[in-house]
């Protein structure tokens, strides 16, 4: 598959534990190209998020091959992989991971001071995102003023903030109710029109809908992989 | 970029304000005694070089010895075993410039209505040059007023100011125990001596004159004391020797027998009181420097505490992008503007401590700029040393391990 966004290939992950190495991930194969929404799911403790952390160049694969946009993360220096992060993945978590200290504004810009976009279109961006998200009346809020629908809200804009081509969401909707939740996914939902990819893990049916194709996991093992039945008939 | 991260770090620092300070204050101290120290020490050292300068270069101090006559010995300077005639002889002797015979004592002064009690030192004109001192108007006494003892004085400013406040004393004639005195001169101002005293404060007159009609003196023509002023201070130790074989045969006294006056190198004296201060202020900037290093390792501390309480913030940063360099960075500019402007604030707290010792005890006080760079740059090369080690552990966080981080 040339031009896959994601291409992994027998992949398998260890963590190190007091125990010996205790596998999570085994052989997992996957590919996804640009533009697709990606929703995965299964249990707790089925490897989800240690895919999507090693998806997200945060963690590494004990074996196998991961190439995004067709390089072999395997082989890229530290530097290499802060500039994936920062660029062309935009990570989601669970927890909102925003900087309590700094305003929503400040938190939105941060991936650009990385890669040196000056202060005045710092803020420009910024605040264009999180016009975008419906927030720009609270750029000078701090995250604990706020709602945890409305941090998610900031985490996603600051994950477009620096255009990327790749969102990666753990559990974004896994702190918040469900009707917050339908706002968050109606986000997704229309960033992929946009035309940026997304996988999204979530061990609920209702989030996992709203994308086109459903990968389920079992005990480090994709055991599914499939057109979302309702987007068929759509 | 660093500008944005100038600005992140500031903020970070605002987030705890009173642990910043209280770290700061480390480096405040630190700084703020080492900039005291030096300026109290290199004052120190000012005030000697300028009594040693006051003093005269070169001299020998003469005093007469304890004249064992009838078992009854008096201390040192307490007989009369000098005389003039000694001091002319000295005076012939290769190396030396100038031979002063002194008569101190002290006397009530009188002016008009103003009266005052000031030093009353007979001596010869030798003794204005070998104290390097001038005459500011009039002109010195000569020999042969000393000869003829003429009733003449030289007056320092301090007497003069005190008798005559603004009168030019010159041609006004004063009296020194009820005698008359012409006032021939005034002496240039010479400020405190090693002992502290103003040396201002004083009358001269010629020896002869002191001797028979001030103080009186049982032993006309014999003194207590003499200065004596080589040509050069390399020369010094010869005339010493020259000195004391000189006197030991004009006093007549036998091998194995001891002096009957004491010869002390005023010169050596001095010197070694310089050294002593310097190496006095050097040891007090030396202990001031370890308050600098603790300091330091007060900044060493708290960014440890501060990288692991943040861990869980440098993950994050790190999956939004940023490279080891930047955190490093981050950190190390945060240790950097605590220690610099703690540096500042010990810096100004120096100076004014140093201005408020001198202003309190009168104590000169030197502020160098030696002194304010060498504070400074230690401070921020122990800002940059004690900041690295926190910084690098920051930067070389795991990003998985640091996002997993409680
Ligand atoms: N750092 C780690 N060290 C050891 N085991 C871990 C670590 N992280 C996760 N695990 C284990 O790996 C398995 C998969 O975890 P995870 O990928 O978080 O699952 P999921 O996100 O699907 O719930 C779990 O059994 C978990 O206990
Ligand atoms: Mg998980």
């Amino acid at each position: 598959m040339p031009d896959a966004l994601i291409n992994i290939a027998g992949l398998h992950k260890a963590y190190q534990t007091a125990a010996g190495p205790f596998p999570v991930l085994k052989d997992v194969s996957l590919s996804i190209v640009a533009g697709e929404f990606v929703a995965i799911m299964g249990h707790s403790g089925s490897g989800k998020s240690t895919l999507m952390n090693i998806l997200g160049c945060l963690d590494s694969a004990t074996t196998g091959e991961y190439r995004l946009t067709g390089r072999n993360v395997a082989q890229l220096g530290k530097d290499e992989l802060a500039h994936l992060r920062n660029g062309t993945i935009g990570f989601v978590f669970q927890g909102f991971n925003l900087l309590q200290r700094m305003t929503l504004l400040d938190n939105v810009a941060l991936p650009l001071i990385y890669c040196g976009v000056e202060r005045e279109e710092r803020q420009v961006r910024a605040l264009d995102l999180l016009s975008k998200v419906g927030l720009a009346d609270k750029a000078q809020s701090l995250p604990n003023q706020i709602s945890g629908g409305q941090q998610q809200r900031v985490a996603i804009a600051r994950a477009l903030v620096n255009r990327p081509s790749l969102i990666l969401a753990d559990e974004p909707t896994g702190n918040l109710d469900s009707h917050t939740s339908a706002e968050i996914m109606a986000l997704f939902e229309s960033l992929n029109r946009d035309g940026i990819t997304i996988v999204l893990v979530t061990h609920e049916d209702d989030i996992a809908r709203y994308a086109q194709r459903q990968i389920h996991f079992q005990d480090g093992r994709i055991v599914s992989d499939q057109v979302t039945p309702a987007k068929v008939t759509s | 970029m660093t500008l944005a991260m100038l600005g992140e770090a500031w903020r970070a620092m605002g987030a705890n304000r009173l642990r910043t300070l209280l770290t700061m204050l480390g480096m405040v101290i630190g700084v703020g005694a080492v900039v005291l120290m030096m300026s109290i020490g290199q004052g120190a050292q000012y005030a000697i070089k300028q009594s040693i300068a006051a003093m005269g270069s070169n001299l020998f101090i003469l005093l007469s010895g304890s004249s064992s006559s009838g078992g009854v010995r008096s201390g040192s300077g307490g007989g009369y075993t000098l005389n003039v005639a000694d001091g002319e002889a000295i005076s012939e002797l290769p190396g030396v410039a100038a031979v002063a015979p002194i008569h101190p004592g002290s006397a009530q002064v009188i002016y008009g209505p103003n009266n005052w009690n000031t030093s009353v030192i007979g001596t010869t004109p030798d003794y204005l040059s070998a104290r390097s001192w001038n005459i500011t108007s009039g002109s010195a006494f000569t020999a042969s007023d000393v000869r003829s003892s003429t009733r003449v004085a030289l007056i320092g400013r301090t007497a003069a100011q005190n008798l005559f406040g603004d009168e030019d004393p010159v041609g006004k004639t004063i009296r020194i125990r009820q005698s008359p005195f012409l006032i021939l001169g005034t002496l240039a101002l010479k400020g405190q001596g090693m002992d502290g005293r103003d040396q201002d404060d004083t009358i001269l007159i010629p020896l002869s004159t002191a001797q028979r009609q001030v103080f009186g003196t049982q032993f006309p023509g014999s003194v207590r004391m003499m200065m004596v002023q080589t040509t050069t201070q390399e020369i010094m130790p010869q005339v010493e020797r020259s000195m004391n074989e000189l006197l030991r045969q004009r006093h007549r006294i036998r091998e194995g027998m001891d002096n009957d006056f004491y010869l002390r190198n005023l010169t050596a004296a001095a010197d070694s009181a310089a050294e002593s201060t310097r190496v006095m202020s050097l040891l007090l900037g030396a202990i001031a420097s370890v308050s600098l290093l603790v300091g330091g390792i007060g900044i060493m501390n708290i960014m440890l505490v501060s990288v692991t309480e943040r861990t869980r913030e440098i993950g994050i940063r790190m999956a939004i992008g940023a490279r080891q360099r930047d955190i490093l960075l981050q950190f190390l500019l945060e240790a950097i503007i605590i220690s610099v402007l703690g540096c500042s604030i010990g810096l100004l707290l120096g100076i004014g401590g140093a201005l408020l010792v001198e202003s309190l005890t009168g104590t000169a006080v030197i502020i160098s700029v030696s002194a304010v760079l060498v504070a400074f740059s230690v401070a921020a090369t122990v800002g940059i040393f004690f900041g690295y080690y926190p910084a690098r552990k920051a930067a070389q966080l795991d990003p998985i391990e640091a996002l997993r981080y409680q």
